[in-house]
């Protein structure tokens, strides 16, 4: 069977159910007599096992099927949960999870799983004797069977899951008419017929022999439905050449009760002998059923699509190209002054304006998908540390660029390792300063303005400003006299400092220290910043600053002798004219009185070295901008105007251009440069 | 330059710069334009003059006799840009021209001679003889660094 094509999607609902699998076991693991929660896990799990059998990946199928038996286990209370089991279940979503990602890097998804297998095993039959010995009911050995029989039961799970809903189940023999020409054509109307009821979850023979007409006349449906028996016998009666219908209701004890399996099982499979294979082929429509069926009771409120990220990417590439040319066709109108034009181009400018804030809000995407591996992550942080860490995470809903998202993963799985790592305190220790057994790290996101917010917050042992600053002065990072004049925020961000952290100073620092410079870069990278707030005794919090996206942004074009820049709109406070006897000497620096505050002054044509005429003008245009609380004036010749730009590089061989983040292409096809306002104020 | 070694003719893009011929594989060059406006890039060293918006991609532009150190001359009509690219560096050159495509057989290239002397000739990879012209064969590693 060529099985490529379906990669992708196997790939994808894989991840998907792997994670839905470690967010209810962590549920799981505060709740552990929920029977729901296992239940939720055990059908993430046999899900993947029916996909991975269909996909040839055996070792996937084979682990997943051995920690389903586990988990039946705990359904059934045999095995009660406990942190041992946890632990083990753990660890192998934790192997399953690596065998997706080898596939997905295009690898066979082989790994050697026997340790944790055995343990499955151990946890299992440990339980099983005592079970057996119990004379409770064989259950178990049902699903140890081969898998033919694992089938039967899933069925038997969807069955019982729906009659929790409400719903029926029924047993539809459909004969047909013996002289009947098209009897494919016949199926097929008679599971329209059936499916616009309810949910056909099983067919015998298999829904590809139904196509193939391989059947003598009659076929069994098994039918999920709230609708009365009369109505569907109607109903599929009316399809032309049905001989006959006869329904039959499958109870509770028929399904369920596992002693009665093989009579079930007999009189499905009376109608047409059942090769193993067969099951096997037919394994995956009734999976994906099921999986439809779920799906559709949350799919009322959201209709989703998947759509592959590559396209997205090349919508976004024409829309900036688009961009450009509307920027372009608004000077050309701007120029020509026709009143038809001026009309048909602002229109345009309207409709662009909107595709563009549909194009950006699709590339965007919950923070949830990075902050739903944190649980885990500090679980085994918690279990590692022999530390009692709780994760809060509030407004996991707040959204994204992609592109971001793809970006920020690395650096808050840092910083929470550091605050479970360095910032709470052994649970003796807490005690001992009053404080709850218990740490807390609160993981947070929201947006504000133009930027979200991310921030990181512990409530352990906060920074030891004196012994940061200690170890800066011995790395060398600052000198004596520089230290005197720090702050309490510049010496926290001393630890972010390339060349503060060694693997040797982490143990005797009650701060933090590893790598903290490498999310620093990372984040500044991607146009944001990082402040921390710390009170020693009481916690610290780290506060990540972002940008809603990165490929289109509002500017302000200016205009520097005959060159033109362009200054983000998120960095400028106001412009402002400024008589030139206003203008204050600090010292070297020429400053303004803005608003009642010093602000320094710039002139970008100093900075950027234009070359310049001669000029004495009695004003100054000054474009105010900040960086964090810090404020400066940019003097430039002249304001053009706020623009939507594409923010683009400066390609390979121009890196680190100083106080220059990147360029844009105006409406008259010439390039533009952006300035980056935070290299410019110190 | 490896396909120099393994077949025995190669295609090169000839262009000018003063009296001299210089020539790149033709592998290695993407596209000739003609001069169009360049932005500055304040900060830059002296021989990158700047970024051109090249169909949508802003590429940075080397001027190649700031580069070799040759005197500073108007840009004319005849001025080229040469979009020449290595790895996932793509640059312009200014050239005083560019106007040949050409087959170099493997055997009319030579090393460097020795005593050439004075012109940029760390950036020379080889020398070809064409009848009588004379093409001085570059390396892209060494003008981009």
């Amino acid at each position: 069977m060529d099985t490529n094509q379906y990669l992708e999607i196997f790939i994808d609902e894989s991840k998907e159910h792997l994670q839905a699998m470690n967010e209810h076991l962590l549920q799981l693991e505060k709740d552990p007599t929920n029977i729901n929660i296992v239940n939720e896990v055990f059908r993430s799990a046999h899900t993947l096992k029916g996909m991975s059998a269909t996909m040839g990946y055996e070792d996937l199928a084979n682990l997943t099927h051995k920690l389903e038996n586990v988990l039946d286990a705990i359904r059934n209370h045999k095995i009660s949960v406990t942190l041992e089991i946890m632990d083990t279940v753990f660890s192998s979503v934790d192997d399953l999870e690596a065998m997706v990602h080898d596939i997905s890097s295009g690898g066979e998804g082989k790994r050697d799983v026997t340790e944790v297998v055995t343990k499955l095993l151990q946890i299992e039959q440990g339980e099983l004797v005592s079970s057996i010995a119990a004379s409770s009911e064989g259950k178990q050995e049902t699903s140890e069977t081969e898998t033919g029989l694992q089938y039967d039961e899933f069925e038997r799970t969807v069955i019982e899951q729906s009659k929790e809903q409400g719903f029926t189940c029924y047993e539809v023999v459909v004969s047909l008419r013996a002289d009947c020409v098209l009897k494919a054509a016949r199926v097929f109307m008679v599971f329209d017929v059936l499916e616009k009821c309810g949910e056909v979850i099983k067919s015998v023979p298999a829904s590809e022999q139904l196509e193939e007409e391989k059947f003598d006349e009659h076929f069994t449906v098994t039918l999920l439905t709230k609708e009365p028996v009369e109505d569907i016998q109607e109903k599929v009666k009316k399809v032309s050449e049905v001989d006959n219908v006869k329904i039959t209701e499958i109870s509770n004890s028929a399904t369920l009760a596992p002693e009665q399996q093989p009579e079930v099982k007999a009189e499905t499979t009376s109608e047409e002998p059942k090769k193993a294979e067969e099951k096997q082929a037919e394994k995956k429509p009734v999976v994906k059923k099921a999986e439809e069926n779920k799906g559709s009771k949350q799919a009322v409120s959201n209709k989703t699509i998947r759509v592959n990220i590559e396209r997205l990417d090349i919508l976004m590439n024409l829309f900036e190209e688009l961009v450009i040319d509307r920027g372009r066709l608004e000077s050309i109108s701007g120029e020509l002054n026709h009143s038809e034009l001026n009309e048909t181009v602002e229109r345009m400018s309207r409709i662009s304006g909107d595709l563009q804030n549909i194009i950006l809000n699709m590339r965007m995407v919950p923070v949830e998908t990075v902050f739903n591996r944190f649980p885990k992550l500090v679980r085994q942080l918690s279990r590692d540390l022999g530390k009692q860490i709780n994760l809060e995470i509030i407004g996991a809903e707040t959204e994204l660029d992609r592109t971001v998202i793809d970006e920020i993963g690395d650096p808050l799985v840092h910083l929470i390792r550091n605050a479970g790592d360095h910032g709470i305190e052994m649970p003796d220790d807490r005690v001992a300063k009053g404080k709850p057994a218990e740490g807390t790290i609160k993981l947070k996101a929201y947006h504000s303005g133009n930027h979200v917010f991310i921030e990181i917050e512990d409530d352990g042992a906060g920074i030891n400003k004196d012994k940061v600053l200690k170890k800066a002065l011995d790395k060398g990072i600052v000198t004596e006299e520089q230290a005197l004049s720090l702050d309490d925020r510049q010496i926290f961000e001393l630890i972010m400092a390339s060349g503060f952290s060694t693997a040797d100073v982490i143990s005797d620092l009650s701060g933090r220290g590893v790598g903290l410079d490498v999310v620093k870069t990372t984040i500044e990278s991607l146009g944001g910043s990082i402040t921390i707030d710390s009170v020693e005794g009481a916690g610290s919090t780290f506060l990540i600053q972002l940008p809603l996206t990165l490929s289109i942004i509002s500017v302000m074009l200016v205009e520097v002798e005959k060159e033109k820049y362009a200054i983000p709109l998120s960095s400028i406070i106001e412009t402002a004219i400024v008589k030139k006897d206003e203008i204050l000497n600090a010292h070297d620096q020429q400053v303004i009185d803005f608003r009642g505050k010093v602000v320094p002054l710039l002139f970008l044509d100093d900075i950027f070295t234009v070359p310049k005429q001669e000029n004495d003008d009695r004003f100054y245009s000054v474009v105010i901008v900040r960086k964090g609380e810090k404020m400066a004036g940019l003097v430039v010749d002249s304001f053009i105007g706020q623009q939507e730009v594409v923010l683009k590089g400066l390609g390979n061989y121009l890196t680190n251009v100083f106080a220059i983040s990147g360029a844009t292409i105006l409406g008259d096809g010439q390039v533009a440069l952006i300035v980056d306002c935070n290299a410019l104020i110190k | 330059m490896s396909e120099t070694s393994t077949s025995t003719a190669v295609k090169v893009i000839a262009f000018q710069l003063l009296d001299k011929e210089y020539a790149l594989p033709v592998n290695q060059v993407h596209s000739i334009e003609k001069l169009m406006h360049i932005t500055r890039v304040p900060g830059t060293v002296p021989f990158v003059k700047g970024v051109i918006n090249l169909r949508g991609v802003v590429t940075p532009i080397i001027d190649l006799r700031n580069r070799f150190g040759l005197s500073d001359e108007q840009y004319d009509d005849t001025t080229r840009i040469i979009i020449a690219a290595l790895d996932d560096m793509e640059v312009g050159l200014i050239v005083d021209g560019a106007n040949d495509v050409l087959d170099i057989p493997v055997e009319a290239i030579e090393p460097q001679p020795e005593v050439v002397g004075s012109l940029g000739d760390e950036y020379i990879t080889g020398v070809a003889k064409l009848e009588k012209r004379l093409l001085i064969m570059l390396s892209l590693e060494k003008i981009f660094k």
